[in-house]
């Protein structure tokens, strides 16, 4: 099989450029979508896939209570046994992923059983962790320590109700397991861009204080890190995107100097303009000077962004300082429970008979006995995404709309209590009650964010082979 | 003549930029971006933090920032506070701010 060898972990030389592509910006993002980018742009040298959002390791920590040997993004292993024709092909595509979330090493396993079971057990199989920070957080609480980086609070107010608290690493220990010849390198939590950084480093041999060329990168990690975001998706020019159906996920070329070109494959839906790269540069962003990463501190101020060819376009520009001293930690701790119900009300004056039957519903619940802790009433069609903010359509005008009542409490009781009230709206309620055909709410845990700083000097990230 | 004179003197500001907006933790950034370099100009002088800020107070927001990004004509606005708890704990159907942007560019701009 002359496929296999090709395909196995011979470090490329060092090219001009070098082709990163993200087909995987959240978990429940479309699982086809590794295997298609692939297939249209086999020349990639590094495919990324970002499966962590702020809260979603708490979702994972209960799956590891339920199985200790899960706690890892399991949709990525269907993603690696739906790219083994391609690796049989001989695609030299390497894969950085944050998949392992809780888990790193698990998901490593998991991923190295189904290769070897469809005959690529010669792949080689990193793992990145040390990030849990969760038992230094335990025994270093003191008073200054961990505080709450938007409320400032001391992390004693939620400490016995922790869940995870993860460190965001930087590229350094993916450049590493790059560079020693990792096909698959599969990590905990790291910042998002760096899972970018990281294939560049190793790639053009840069320094970690190249800081200029690390901002660019971090740019380039920071502009595909959410996926068809920076092809057309999520435009405010949406209407006017083409193939909206079918958006290619974003591939970055990056140059040895840091600078990069957006760009997706030929043949996809969606656009890449000067207008999606924008959008996508800001998303999320605050002091624009300031984007602070475990790479370096990256400004965007002397950025430019122009249109090099269709669905092509250059970015350069980035300026680079050293990073924070820290590292930032995303912690998540128990926050009692919630629920959601939703009912549509027709006719005239809906909202009216909408908010009369949110606040009988919470009435009722206060009658069984749980005054809940929190409620909210919302007329969706009447400007509820915005409450309060003037709408162009007076509320009075609206023949329809979706009444959802949310509520949370610390009693799992409160909040079940609340689930059988929506139902008997049906009866009670006005004439025009319609929708309830998916049951009563389900009751979820609520898990609140808690981010704040940890000196690196704690902690030590981990770059491994896995043992085949 | 003055470009900036050419603007109407209220608009509803979509018809002059395009926005995006996003979540950080329990506060949002929204970004503002001009159609074309005369039409930031216009953005720069009227479309204040004060301005962002009282026009998202229901949603009880906090003290906003607003960032000039000239190389991109873009103004970023930082919004504290604005989803009433965030991520998973905010009860709003938009705990993440994604409605955010559309919401700006409905506002009308007077000078």
């Amino acid at each position: 099989m002359p496929s296999e060898e090709k395909s196995s972990s011979q470090q490329p030389a060092a090219s001009s450029t070098c082709r990163i592509g993200n087909a995987q910006a959240f978990w429940g993002d479309s699982v086809d979508a590794p295997a298609r980018l692939v297939s249209q742009q086999p020349d990639l040298d590094y495919l990324t896939l970002d499966y962590l959002a702020e809260v979603s390791l708490s979702i994972l920590a209960i799956q590891r209570e339920k199985d200790p040997s899960l706690g890892y993004a399991r949709d990525f292993v269907e993603v690696v046994k739906s790219l083994v024709p391609h690796w049989k092909k001989g695609v030299k595509m390497r894969i950085v992923t944050n998949a392992g979330g809780l888990n790193p090493e698990g998901c490593a396993r998991a991923c190295r059983d189904a290769l070897q079971k469809a005959g690529c057990g010669h792949l080689k199989i990193w793992v990145v962790d040390g990030d849990d920070v969760l038992p230094i957080i335990r025994e270093r609480s003191d008073e200054a320590s961990f505080r709450n980086l938007e409320s400032d609070d001391p992390i004693k107010t939620v400490l016995d109700r922790l869940v995870t608290a993860n460190a965001y690493f930087g590229a350094e220990p993916i450049a590493q397991a790059l560079k020693a010849g990792a096909d698959l390198v599969i990590t905990g939590r790291v910042a998002d861009p760096s899972l970018v950084v990281g294939p560049c480093i190793a790639h053009f041999g840069w320094s970690a204080t190249d800081y200029d060329r690390i901002a660019g990168a971090t740019i380039a990690g920071h502009l595909i890190e959410c996926g068809t975001q920076a092809t057309g998706g999520f435009s405010t020019d949406w209407l006017s995107i083409p193939g909206r159906d079918d958006i290619g996920f974003p591939v970055v070329e990056v140059d040895a100097g840091g600078s990069c070109v957006v760009t997706k494959p030929a043949g996809t839906g969606g656009c890449v303009s000067v207008p999606t790269v924008k959008e996508q540069l800001l998303y999320e962003i605050g002091d624009p000077d300031n984007y602070l990463s475990p790479d370096a501190t990256v400004s965007f101020l002397d950025l430019s962004v122009k249109q090099a060819g269709k669905n092509r376009v250059r970015v350069k520009g980035a300026l680079g300082r050293p990073p924070p001293d820290s590292y930032k930690v995303s912690a998540t701790y128990r926050d009692g429970f919630r629920a959601h119900g939703m009912l549509t009300i027709y006719g005239r004056d809906a909202v009216k008979k909408a908010r009369l039957c949110g606040a009988g519903a919470l009435q009722r619940v206060k009658r069984a006995g749980y005054a809940l802790e929190r409620s909210l009433v919302e007329c969706l069609g009447a400007g509820a995404s915005v409450p309060g903010v003037k709408q162009a359509v007076p509320e009075s005008a609206l023949l329809e709309t979706v009444l959802r009542i949310g509520v949370a409490d610390h009693r799992r009781e409160a909040v079940e209590r609340f689930s059988k009230e929506m139902a008997p709206l049906v009866t009670c309620g006005p004439q025009g009650v319609t929708g309830y055909a998916v049951g009563r709410p389900k009751v979820m845990p609520v898990f609140g964010y808690w981010p704040c700083l940890i000196e690196k000097r704690h902690v030590k990230p981990s770059a491994r082979r896995l043992e085949s | 003549m003055n470009p900036v004179k050419k603007i109407p003197s209220a608009i509803r500001l979509g018809q002059i930029a395009f926005a995006r907006s996003g979540d950080k933790g329990s506060g949002a950034n929204v970004a503002v971006f001009a159609r074309a370099p005369e039409k930031y100009e216009f953005l720069r002088k009227y479309l204040t933090a004060a301005r962002v800020q009282r026009y998202f107070k229901p949603l009880g927001v906090g003290a906003v920032q607003r960032y000039e990004v000239t190389n991109l004509h873009a103004l970023n606005f930082v919004l504290p506070n604005i989803l009433a708890g965030g991520g998973s704990r905010s009860l709003r159907i938009d705990a993440q701010g994604k409605t955010l942007g559309q919401a700006i560019l409905e506002m009308k701009l007077k000078r």
